[in-house]
């Protein structure tokens, strides 16, 4: 960071800001690499000897780089159907969601619409209130959503936040080509999808971005409303995994260590296979969340306008 | 836009779109209500005994009898004091630090590359997208007894033996509250980034001639122009202070740290759903809920008194 102190337009720059400056960029420097750096620790591990990293000996340098690891967890019972509850549901619930909120909040913007106030407080003001756990446990009971798929979908479809932003969104930017292809005589639903899903691109993306993040973490759901194994999600399938490596590991320890060595460089381990799971599960989100960062701002600034 | 030529006569137009509008977002409207309002019904649930497979009718009709349990019985009332008070403790370590975000902006915002500044902002925002099952696992990764943690502080000799972190009751609120910062604390500063970005160059201009330097114009300047953002979301947590959610929480939990990681979401479910009795559970929701609402009114009340408009 030495070099960074050459000052382009800036007069003379006084020590106290030097020093303040080399201060400035290194707490940033290390709270940046405290956030990236467990990332990586996962990212290493799981591709390192795996008797070296069950010992904690991988910390900064990956060891011995094999990827046998992510070939063996791709055999585990329970992960192929894992990986397609999560990208299921983050497909389907992100279309579903991202639909329902764009129809919503145009809709709500329409001045004939009728009951508009009534209407339109009627599902906004659901954001402040709550049934409760057990309520909306029993809830799903009594529509048999529990131990099907559509409980992840179902219940997400409608969501006050996203509805708002639509609404704000689509009340701040121009009209005319809505209100021209009124004249034309369109009707509603071309009007939805040719003037107006093609022009709200940010918001949409936005919405999406939420809603996608939202649906490929979501635990808690599983953990209430599902028992069957074939439905759960990567997120519920790597909590009970890192829970039975932790009573494995103990079993592993007092086994005794016939393996050779080469063996076990490659040999799963309660740690390998949690890395490994981890990375496969954090994955998508490393890669895809900086191509879409900037819809992220913008849309937490159309929130900040309407707030 | 040919597909419609088949619409009704403009004129008659008026009333007719207008229910016609209303009937295409019906099937929302009923989603809604079968999602967020039906399941308030649930609430009668607190007033029966009710037992797991049976139907409502076939349950004792108890009254109020489980609100009088929470507040009577000793042990009971003892293990709410102690919910209560992590739930307190939490929720006001958060606000104690909702500062942190504020000055994370104002501080990034002195950095000169925007290179570097849009790396930092990237880098610290990605916490916030992982799943807090994922981040346990880092927790685990890092700090278990053969976590890079430990087997770096062994190695350095600092340590003689492993310690426990994780499995341990000791600091578990200063724990909570770390790992829901590392989560949150780069995520939060985008909005007030934003906000800098929106505050009139006229102003830090005029000050300049006026003499005043970077530290003036931060502490007279900036800083007080974030704070309306600052009293909305403070407000906002205020309003959620017995809302801390669950699942940091239950991921955390262990038999070492569980008396003093259970808020009230986590005690909620595991008296309802693991424990003994949904009806108890159910109880607690709905003074929860009861207390959340009158806090959002206050807070309403608040906000209208110092901004002269209210939060929602």
């Amino acid at each position: 960071m030495a070099n960074s102190e050459k000052k382009p337009t800036m007069k003379k720059v006084a020590a106290g800001d030097v020093i303040f400056n080399i201060l400035n960029y290194t707490v940033f420097l290390i709270y940046t690499i405290l956030c990236i750096y467990p990332f990586y620790y996962l990212i290493i591990n799981s591709i390192s000897n795996n008797d070296m990293s069950a010992n904690g000996l991988v910390n900064f340098i990956p060891h011995g780089i094999h990827l046998q690891n992510y070939k063996d967890v791709m055999k585990l019972k329970g992960i192929g159907s894992a990986m397609l509850v999560s990208v299921g549901r983050t497909v389907i619930g992100t279309v579903c969601t991202v639909l329902a909120s764009a129809f919503m909040g145009f809709i709500f913007t329409q001045p004939k619409l009728w009951k508009k106030k009534l209407l339109y407080r009627f599902v906004v003001i659901t954001m402040y209130f709550n049934a409760g756990l057990i309520p909306m446990f029993l809830t799903m009971k009594t529509f048999h959503l529990t131990n099907t798929f559509w409980v992840y979908i179902i219940p997400a479809i409608i969501n006050p936040f996203d509805i708002i932003m639509m609404k704000t969104y689509l009340e701040s930017s121009p009209r005319s080509l809505e209100e021209a292809a009124e004249v034309d005589g369109a009707s509603i639903l071309t009007i939805f999808t040719r003037v107006i899903l093609p022009t709200s691109t940010p918001i949409l993306a936005t919405l999406a971005i939420w809603a996608a993040v939202g649906q490929w973490n979501a635990f808690q759901d599983t953990l209430l409303y599902v028992t069957d194994q074939n439905l759960y999600s990567l997120q519920y399938l790597l909590y009970t995994y890192i829970n039975q490596a932790n009573s494995l590991a103990s079993v592993l320890k007092n086994s005794g260590n016939v393996m050779s060595i080469a063996n076990l460089a490659t040999r799963q381990t309660p740690t390998s296979i949690r890395m490994t799971v981890s990375v496969v599960v954090v994955l998508p989100i490393l890669f895809i969340y900086p191509m879409f960062q900037k819809y992220f701002v913008k849309g937490i600034m159309i929130g900040a306008v309407k707030g | 836009m040919k597909a419609d030529s088949s619409t009704t006569v403009p004129a008659k137009q008026g009333m007719k779109k207008g229910t016609k509008m209303a009937l295409m977002i019906m099937p929302f409207l009923v989603l809604t209500f079968l999602f967020r309002y039906f399941p308030l019904h649930g609430w009668v649930y607190a007033l029966y005994d009710y037992k797991a497979p049976l139907r409502l009718t076939q349950c004792d009709f108890v009254g109020f009898h489980w609100f009088k349990v929470l507040f009577a019985n000793p042990t009971q009332v003892k293990q709410l004091m102690q919910v209560l008070k992590n739930t307190f403790a939490m929720s006001l370590l958060g606000i104690a630090t909702s500062i942190l975000p504020l000055l994370f902006a104002v501080f990034l915002n002195e950095i000169r590359y925007k290179w570097f500044r849009n790396i930092v902002q990237t880098m610290t925002t990605i916490p916030n997208f992982i799943s807090w099952t994922l981040i346990y696992s880092i927790a685990f990764a890092l700090f278990s007894t053969t976590g890079m943690f430990n087997s770096v502080m062994q190695q350095l000799g600092v340590i003689d033996a492993p310690v426990k972190i994780l499995d341990s009751s000791k600091h578990v609120w200063l724990m909570m509250l770390l790992w829901s910062l590392w989560k949150g604390l780069g995520w939060n500063s985008i909005m007030y980034l934003a906000a800098i970005s929106g505050i009139d160059m006229e102003m830090y201009d005029s000050a300049k001639v006026d003499g005043a330097g970077r530290f003036q114009l931060m502490r007279y300047i900036t800083i007080p122009q974030l704070m309306p953002t600052f009293f909305v979301l403070l407000m906002l947590s205020v309003a959620n202070f017995l809302n801390n959610g669950m699942d940091q929480y239950y991921v955390f939990q262990n038999a070492f740290n569980k008396r003093y990681i259970q808020v009230l979401d986590l005690y909620v479910y595991n008296i309802g759903i693991t424990g003994s009795s949904m009806s108890l559970a159910t109880a607690v929701g709905i003074m929860k809920s009861a207390v959340s609402i009158a806090l959002l009114t206050l807070v309403n009340v608040l906000s209208k008194r110092v901004r002269g408009e209210t939060i929602i």
